[in-house]
């Protein structure tokens, strides 16, 4: 597997951390309904979300630039 | 002489050689850490009621560290990219911006995270003896709520030399929040955001405790795990970033003169292993932190 491919790998792994996060805070925010982890949950899914935005410029660069090894 | 297959492929892999170097490194490295996040599986899995910790690391920084690493990622392969494109002084700025987070990523490990777990104290209290301590346990309550037992007092140890003086008897505790309101709902779960210390003083005394140390690896199995794992990985990001530097240096600018492809192929095999590294930590930072 080449760089570009492991970068997609783990581009998926942290998206997946990030969104996992969200859901962690929010169980905490049903739980104590501490104002500091509904902030913490909109940041994860805000990152989640940039990741895979990230995630698909990255291939479409890789693509035509045409970076394949 | 010349070192064959640095740039082209072998003929009967159809990879050049560092490649196929850098992935049974990494195959290796994977039974490695494999091995360390089993362990910490079945400890945590064996321990006994209200003996593994939770909340004792500090999220927000952990955090910081896991967007600095995937920051890192983000940057090498696009300073691998600028090398396929030719644009060394791009290349230039994108390593060095990974290098930065790695260095950042170390020194606030380093510097800041395990040194306040060295001046962490807690003490494990005997069976027979948890409710003489109760009003800093609160396992009526806990029991109650249908929760894990409180075992270990913790906080920010007065009397230093309790911990070798064989002639002092008892520990002083600066309580943390959860000791110190041990009923109060809010303390019913772990704190993630760090809260400062309480005012309250606990005396402990050295009959009373089954075992009482400071966060160092020796206190629990949590710790011990921690920072072997921690540590471990910590050595993984240091070895990155000297060779990152390495590429970085001149020794990388005469490379690139003399054959550009040899050189963002190195770099492209210590990307891969960099992206290992951050891997595993997207692992680490929720076992650990979160969970």
């Amino acid at each position: 597997m080449s760089l570009k491919g492991f970068h997609i790998v783990f581009i998926t792994f942290s998206t997946l951390l990030a969104f996992g996060c969200g859901i962690w805070c929010l169980q905490l925010v049903q739980a104590t309904g501490a104002a500091g982890y509904t902030v913490g949950a909109i940041c994860s899914f805000f990152a989640a979300l940039g990741l895979v935005v990230y995630g698909f410029w990255f291939y479409r660069k890789m693509k035509r630039l045409g970076i394949f090894t | 002489m010349d070192i064959p297959y640095t740039t082209t492929a072998r003929p009967d892999t159809g990879l050049w050689n560092a490649k196929i170097g850098i992935w049974l490194f990494l195959a290796s490295e994977v039974m490695l850490f494999g091995g360390l996040f089993s362990a910490y599986v079945f400890l945590r899995l064996d321990a006994l009621p209200g003996y593994w910790p939770h909340g004792l690391l500090n999220v927000p920084v952990g955090t910081m560290n896991t967007a600095i690493l995937i920051g890192s990622s983000v940057t090498v392969v696009l300073a691998w990219a600028a090398l396929k494109m030719r644009q060394f002084n791009r290349y230039k700025i994108y390593m060095g911006i990974t290098i930065l987070c790695g260095i950042i990523f170390l020194a606030v490990k380093l510097a800041y995270e395990w040194p306040d777990k060295f001046q962490h104290f807690g003490a494990y209290i005997r069976q027979d003896r948890l409710e003489k301590y109760e009003e800093y346990l609160g396992n009526h309550h806990m029991l109650e709520r249908g929760l894990e037992p409180r075992v270990e007092i913790t906080g920010h140890l007065h009397n230093h030399d309790a911990l070798h003086d064989p002639n002092i008897h008892e520990y002083e505790v600066q309580l943390d929040q959860v000791n110190a309101a041990p009923t109060d709902p809010a303390s019913d779960r772990p704190h993630f955001w760090p809260l400062p210390k309480s005012q309250k003083i606990a005396v402990i005394e050295k009959a009373d405790v089954e075992h009482a140390e400071m966060f160092v690896p020796k206190h629990n199995t949590f710790f011990a795990t921690y920072f072997t794992i921690t540590g471990l990985h910590g050595l993984h990001v240091l070895g990155g970033v000297i060779v990152f530097t390495y590429f970085w240096l001149p020794i990388g600018a005469n490379l690139y003169k003399r054959n550009p492809e040899h050189l963002a192929n190195r770099v492209e095999v210590a990307g891969l292993f960099w992206h290992f590294v951050d891997l595993v930590w997207i692992f680490v930072f929720p076992l650990f932190y979160l969970l």
